[in-house]
């Protein structure tokens, strides 16, 4: 789970690293009040899950009331990539004279924390790694003791950073690591890391992934999660339901059991010539209410034009799959969309047993489903 | 032969008396699987699934001579539970839970630097040696005794790719589920090195999906060290960058590491065939046999 800039600022000031004084603000009005409260010049940025919202046009500096407030009418309601605008963190601009990366994350391939640092903050680190790798140097942290002062200075020093900035970057890279730690944090980054002209060191920027499997031992970051979802409705009702949901753009509706078999399942779509709508995954053991639940969120969809249903049944039950499939689409006159299922695994048979043929398609291999899905989408969009 | 589990393997069920471990520890019993003992606190004196529950891993050891533990401990006390095998010196832990916390797994896998036992998973359906026994919850029916060696971060698609084998009657030595984290306990490298040094598997499938940069290590591992034939499978062609698919290690980062590209290419590059379907890999193991 991403939190928003001015919810990871929150978590960050209140740890104790430097952060600019910003107000958060829905509206015009409040906009410019919070600008006035902090003093000219300020940044209005957009509070969206979004990268390059500068680019987009979602932060804009301004140095007077009127500049606020055409900056402040014109970010709140705009649509930057698909996301609305609604609110807008004001925040007193920072007069820097240098810009550095700090962050935390997990190295899966050691399975190990790791810090880093470096000198060019201030762009997208991800592209500094793959073209400049040695400008980021990196720390791993023994998660069973956290990161040894020395650890901080260490990787402070190794990036190359003014000697005379060692202490308050070495402070604020411990803090972010304790933060990280007891938030649960997936990352944990500052880019920029403003230098200012009397050497001291700000937050300018904030980003905290948290991991969301631990989430029901973080609550206060639980709480910021329905602030922090935003966007597609389809998203919040997966959320709802409790699947693992994703949205895309084809036309062909995809549910399946298990994370592998659902992304095979749109691999197939793809590689037999249609584009699939969305990933849908019931998890492992889901029961008739469930099934019957993917299939209202894949109908719900506008986009979607017909539907795969491949289940392979380990702790899931063919039969209990037939009966959610049944329920959805008996209460229907007409179904609204072609239904193709293949069932497979635990209690198949007793499934096809229990499956209304009039209702839906069914085919025995996953690649007959899969063509049969592509062929009907084809043939509904040709309409 | 097979690898890691055989009709010899003690088990002790850490969390015997829920549901998920009650019904899988008497579906490993029906299967042919030795379990021993189950292990839950508080639970000790008790029976479930038809065998002697202990307070603590250690008890079951000292009891009933377990050697391997299968763990379904909910998220939040799984860390716990699998530190507990690991303290134990067990020769192997199965953790099957999904959804542990990856700090917690961060400390675990600091631990196993420690210790000789050896985990699988988190997060995995487990392993199955077919016709001896089985550890955790692959459907037994599927799999056919034979000489495949498979190895795979994802259940159901493990499950697939062994239908398409089995139905054209080609068997496994040993199916092993690694799990679909970001930290799991056994690699694709571990498992392949069990393969090649297993004098009956004569071909491995490799099941692989976006996220990380196992199957590009995997990939080099093969490259010098594993003369067996391979053929492999990755999930996620079409996943779309920054969105996770399911599984928490599932994810193609905004910088592009993690794509199926990469993986395929790696592979192809190592000679292992990748198949566009999971019908294509059946078709590329049935050509090495």
């Amino acid at each position: 789970m991403k939190l928003h800039e001015y919810q990871a600022k929150q978590v960050f000031a209140d740890a104790g690293i430097p952060t600019p004084s910003s107000q958060l603000a829905s509206d015009v009005d409040g906009a410019v009040a919070a600008a006035e409260e902090i003093g000219y010049p300020v940044a209005i940025k957009a509070q969206v899950q979004v990268g390059g919202r500068g680019k987009a046009g979602g932060i804009e500096l301004v140095d007077d009331e009127e500049n606020a407030r055409e900056a402040a009418d014109s970010i709140l309601g705009m649509d930057l990539k698909g996301y609305h605008v609604d609110r807008v963190l004001v925040e007193e601009a920072v007069d820097f004279t240098d810009e550095l990366y700090v962050g935390i994350t997990m190295d899966r391939a050691e399975g190990t924390p790791v810090a880093m640092v470096s000198r060019k903050g201030g762009v997208n680190i991800e592209e500094v790694a793959e073209e400049d790798p040695d400008a980021i140097a990196r720390e791993h942290i023994d998660p069973s003791f956290g990161m040894m002062p020395y650890q901080a200075r260490k990787v402070v020093y190794d990036a190359g950073i003014d000697p005379e900035l060692t202490r308050d970057v070495s402070g604020v890279l411990n803090t972010l690591y304790d933060l990280w730690s007891e938030k649960d944090g997936a990352d944990a980054e500052i880019n920029p890391l403003m230098v200012t002209s009397d050497d001291a060191v700000i937050a300018a920027d904030a980003v905290m992934n948290v991991d969301e499997d631990a989430l029901f031992r973080q609550p206060e970051l639980a709480e910021m999660e329905e602030d922090a979802a935003g966007g597609d409705d389809l998203e919040a009702k997966a959320d709802e339901y409790g699947f693992d949901y994703v949205r895309l753009s084809g036309n062909v509706g995809i549910i399946g059991n298990g994370a592998g078999l659902v992304m095979t399942t749109l691999d197939l779509v793809d590689y037999y010539g249609g584009e699939p709508a969305n990933f849908l995954d019931v998890g492992g053991g889901a029961k008739a209410a469930r099934i019957a639940n993917a299939l209202d969120m894949v109908f719900s969809d506008d986009n979607v034009d017909s539907v795969v249903f491949n289940i392979f049944g380990g702790i899931t039950r063919g039969d209990e799959v037939a009966k959610g499939i049944n329920e959805a689409l008996e209460q229907f006159d007409e179904i609204p969309k072609p239904v193709v299922v293949r069932l497979a695994g635990t209690n198949w048979e007793e499934g096809m047993e229990i499956l209304n043929e009039d209702l839906v398609t069914v085919e025995q291999t996953l690649e007959e489903a899969v063509q049969r899905a592509v062929s009907y989408a084809d043939e509904v969009s040709e309409q | 032969m097979s690898v890691l589990v055989d009709d010899d393997t003690r088990v002790v069920v850490q969390g015997i008396t829920g549901g998920e471990g009650k019904f899988h520890a008497k579906q490993m019993m029906e299967y042919g699987t030795n379990v021993v003992a189950g292990a839950v606190p508080g639970k000790g004196g008790q029976e479930a699934a038809g065998v002697p529950v202990y307070d603590t891993v250690q008890q079951a050891v000292e009891a009933e001579n377990a050697d391997t533990s299968v763990i379904f401990v909910p998220p939040a006390f799984a860390g716990d539970a699998i530190f507990e095998a690991l303290d134990t010196d067990l020769d192997l832990a199965v953790a099957i839970t999904e959804g542990i916390p990856t700090q917690d797994m961060a400390r675990v896998n600091k631990r196993l630097s420690e210790t000789d036992t050896r985990l699988i998973g988190p997060n995995c359906p487990g392993l199955i040696t077919p016709g001896e026994a089985k550890l955790g919850i692959l459907p037994g029916n599927i799999f056919a005794e034979g000489n495949v060696g498979l190895v795979s971060r994802s259940g159901t698609l493990t499950y697939q790719v062994v239908d398409n084998l089995t139905s054209r009657g080609i068997g496994q030595t040993t199916a092993i589920g690694i799990g679909g984290d970001p930290i799991i306990g056994t690699s694709f490298i571990d498992a392949l090195e069990l393969f090649e040094n297993d004098d009956e598997t004569e071909a491995i499938a490799m099941c692989g999906e976006i996220g990380g940069e196992d199957e590009e290590q995997a990939a080099a591992y093969i490259d010098e060290h594993v003369d067996t034939p391979v053929a492999g499978f990755i999930a996620g062609r079409t996943a779309p960058p920054g969105k996770r698919m399911g599984h928490a290690g599932a994810i193609v980062s905004g910088s592009g590491t993690g794509t199926a590209e990469s993986k395929i290419s790696a592979l192809n590059d190592a000679g292992v065939p990748v198949g566009d379907t999971p019908e294509e890999v059946a078709d590329h193991i049935e050509s090495f046999l």
